[in-house]
Parts: C-alpha cells; structure tokens; sequence
C-alpha cells in the first residue's frame, strides 16, 4: 500500500510538472466539444447531454490509451528493470502508473464537462458524479492495456499503431454519432467493441435513467474490460525482459 | 551467500547458459568474466529474479530463487549495465521513490538518500539531472540506487565500462570499502581483466555458457603459466572474435 501510494505520488508530482502532456491528451475530445459539438447540438441528431458522454470515451481513448508511450522511456534508460528488482509486486508497479493515468483522465474530463456546461449541456449532478466513476474505471483498463502494448510491440511502433488503433474503436464505439442510426452491420460490429457499452452507460446516466439496461451493460462491461486489462498488464511486467 | 546448481536458460533455439554451478560466500567480491555473448548478463538477469532461469536451482542470500523471488529482491541490489536513471528526473526523487519502495517511510527514505550520497562521494546533487554528470558520478549514483535498503549481496554488471582510470579505481575504493565495513558480498562483471585481478577475491570465466575457469587470480595464473588474467582469459576461452550480439 505505501509502494502504491509513493509510486502514484510520483509519477504525479511527474505529470503536473508538464502542464503540455496534461493538455495534450485532452486536446482531441477538447477540440471536438468546441468545433463539432455545436453543430451536432443543432442536427437534430441529439443534444450536448448525447455527445460529452461519447467525448469522455474518446478522452479514455486519447488520454489513457496513449499512457503506454510514458513507459516506452522508462524501458529504455533501465528505469523499469530498476523497478523489477525492488520486493513490490509487479501489479503494483502497474497500478501506480495506471492510478496516475486514471486521476490525470478524470481532471481532463471535469475540464471538458466545464466547458461544455458553459457550451449548453445540463446533466444531472446525481449522473455526472458516477458517470466519473465509469470513465475512471475504463482508464483503468485502457491504460493497462496500453502498458501492455507499450512493452509488446517494438518501440517506435507504439506511437502510430495506438493512434492508428484508437480511431476504428472510437468510431465503432458511437461517441461521435449514436450507433441506433447505424445499418445492421456496422451496430453488429460495433456492439463487439467494449467501449460501444461505455458510450451506452454514460448517456443513460447523463439522461438520468438510472435504472436502465444501458447503465447496466455499460458498468458491467468497463469492469470487465478493466479487470483483463489489469491481468494482461500485470502479466507483461513479470514477464516482460530484456 | 549465492548457491546455484545446474542454472540453464534458452531463448527459443538458443542455449544461452547451459548449466552453471556457482558458489560465493559471504564477504567475497567475485568477479564474473567472459567475452560478448558467453552468458554473464543472462547469469546475472537469473541470479537476480529478472529472468526465470529453464531449468536448475539456486539460492540467492538465503531465499529461494524460485520458490521466494520477493525475500531474494529484499536481499539484493542490482546494478544494471545501463545505469537506472531516465535523464529528465532529478535524481534525488528517484532515490527516494527506490528506497520507498524497500518499505522506508518519506523521512527515512530522504535522510538515507542524504548519507548515502554523500559516503558515495555526491553530496547535494538531489536536484540535479544525470545529463549534467560525469559518467564516473552516474555510476556512483547508479551504485547507491542499488545500496538504497543495505542489501547483503550487490550484482554490478559492468560497472567501470566507459570510465577513466581515476573513476575505475575511486569505483574499486567505493567497493572495497562497503565489503570492509558492511561485509557486502559482490558480484561484478566486467571486461577489465587487470580490475578484477586487483579487486576481486575469486574469479570466473564463462564461456559458451558455460564455466571453464575458476580460482582465485594468482591460481588461474599459476595453473595456466600465465603472466597475467587476460593471457589466462585468452588461453581458456580462445582468440576468436566473438561477433555476434550480447547476451
């Protein structure tokens, strides 16, 4: 617990020391919320309330997917192999990297609520608290996954094929337009993406349906896909070498 | 303090170690040499939990390699060839980040950090980045990452390669002083063969993955007619150049 707590203190004490990198991350969902955000409110297609939702899965995708590139450094100077001969156990050296990862995404995603609050979106309180809570938790699993890339694929791929990567799962996943206007196709492809789910579950709560299915998937399916990513993750830092 | 019998490691078709028996005890400083590519970072990566050895046991400063590689990392520190330092953190969080995670609270962690530095001949130079050091004062940092919890057996993996002479020896002096005081056990490679003839109790030669040499300096010279340990070095291990890539 100390080991977790001096880990995630940190690598975040690192993150606020580079204001860039804690923008930057959220420089594509910020940049849709502003440029396409007004005209997707006036499309008829659906509100401010139906497009932050789909923003903040983009933001986990953008923000946590591209962690792993944080540990491409570590790798190469010995900092990780450094970490590894120390007695803390090898999920722990994960979760400290992906705590700060996970609280890094939430303050990116209070901003972008901020501002599309003052652009015209009214979400109950009562929804966007755990609405949070379901980003966080699918931080988890992005960032743990993108660790596990990181330390998978050779190094100077890691950038272009989780940036290349990212785009079919954030258009499949219906941030940007609901998946019900979608041909039976494209919702069947999109519904074996977990992040379609998220989308889902961050809108009912946005709505305030507290009791729909939708929520019910959507927290159903981020946990899972938290709990594999934490298991693969965990799974390259014992393994990993070299 | 180091028992190992029979360790092997393969990478896919290739026998990188193939079956090494090692004793040290404590106290020794021991010297692990061999020309590119023979085994000696594999060795060390196994003896020091970062790779799963294919087959054989060991024990490591009292715990089970393999049944207790967590009290094995409680016990040891390591040194790595690369150093352990990414270049755009000061050092000094670094250090106290690596000692937390040994278990000491922040204040233990700063004021171990603060003595340790200095005893390595670095006082203040927390602030500092490694880009603004000499690679003599990156090693000696390097050398206090690995010392941060008092471990009883300290791996180096070629810790004098790259420096001048008068590094190289105030390196030997650091190392010396920690066994006479602390009775640290130490396990170093390097490609020096007058270093480890001056600084190490015992050595051993790899080659091929496997020990074809050990003994003290002057028995290894004795036994081979030798003048000095690179004539003992070349006689046991051949003269042909060794290209393909380390190990």
């Amino acid at each position: 617990m100390t080991a977790l707590a001096a880990l995630t203190g940190h690598y975040l004490r690192a993150s606020f020391g580079n204001k860039f990198s804690l923008a930057f991350g959220a420089l594509q969902p910020f940049l849709y919320l502003v440029l396409f955000g007004p005209l997707f409110a006036r499309s008829g297609v659906g509100s401010w309330e139906v497009l932050v939702p789909g923003l903040l899965v983009q933001l986990g995708l953008t923000s946590a997917g591209m962690a792993g590139f944080g540990i491409v450094f570590d790798h190469r100077f010995g900092v990780l192999e450094r970490l590894r001969v120390t007695p803390v156990s090898r999920v722990t050296l994960l979760l400290g990297r992906v705590l700060r990862d996970t609280v890094v995404l939430l303050i990116q995603a209070v901003a972008i609520i901020l501002v599309a609050w003052a652009l015209g979106l009214r979400a109950p309180l009562a929804g966007v608290l755990p609405a949070l809570l379901l980003a966080g938790v699918l931080a988890v699993g992005m960032a743990s996954l993108s660790y596990a890339a990181a330390l998978t694929i050779r190094q100077e791929l890691f950038a272009p094929v989780m940036s290349t990567v990212v785009v079919p799962l954030m258009l499949l996943s219906g941030a940007l337009l609901p998946m019900s206007l979608a041909p039976a196709w494209l919702d069947v492809v999109s519904r074996l993406t977990p992040f379609r789910y998220a989308v889902e579950g961050l809108r009912a709560l946005f709505a305030g349906s507290y009791a729909s299915s939708a929520l019910l998937w959507g927290v159903v399916v981020s946990l899972a896909f938290a709990v594999v990513g934490v298991a693969l993750g965990t799974r390259r830092f014992q393994t990993e070498n070299a | 303090m180091i028992h190992a019998r029979g360790l092997t490691k393969t990478f896919g078709p290739v026998e990188a170690v193939r079956g090494i028996d090692l004793d040290v005890s404590a106290g020794e400083i021991v010297g692990f040499l061999g020309p590119n590519g023979a085994g000696k970072t594999t060795t060390l990566r196994m003896l020091t939990t970062l790779l799963r050895p294919t087959s054989g046991t060991a024990t490591v400063a009292g715990a089970d390699l393999f049944a207790d590689p967590a009290a094995v990392r409680r016990r040891i520190g390591y040194v790595a060839q690369g150093g352990a330092f990414a270049p755009f953190s000061p050092v000094g969080e670094e250090l106290v980040l690596q000692a937390r995670l040994y278990g000491m609270s922040r204040r233990q962690a700063r004021e171990r950090v603060t003595t340790l530095l200095a005893e390595l001949d670095l006082p203040g130079v927390e602030e500092r980045t490694t880009v603004t050091m000499s690679g003599g004062q990156k090693r000696r940092l390097d050398i206090a990452m690995g010392l941060l919890h008092r471990p009883e057996l300290l791996f180096l993996d070629e810790p004098t390669t790259g420096l001048d002479p008068q590094s190289r020896a105030n390196l030997w002096d650091h190392v010396r002083r920690l066994r006479e005081r602390d009775g640290l056990t130490v396990f170093l490679t390097t490609h020096y063969l007058e270093e480890a003839d001056a600084l190490c109790d015992r050595v051993l030669i790899i080659d091929h993955g496997r020990i074809v040499a050990a003994g003290t300096p002057g028995e290894l010279k004795s036994a081979h007619g030798a003048r000095t340990l690179d004539d003992v070095f070349l006689a046991v291990t051949g003269r042909e150049l060794r290209e393909e890539a380390a190990a």
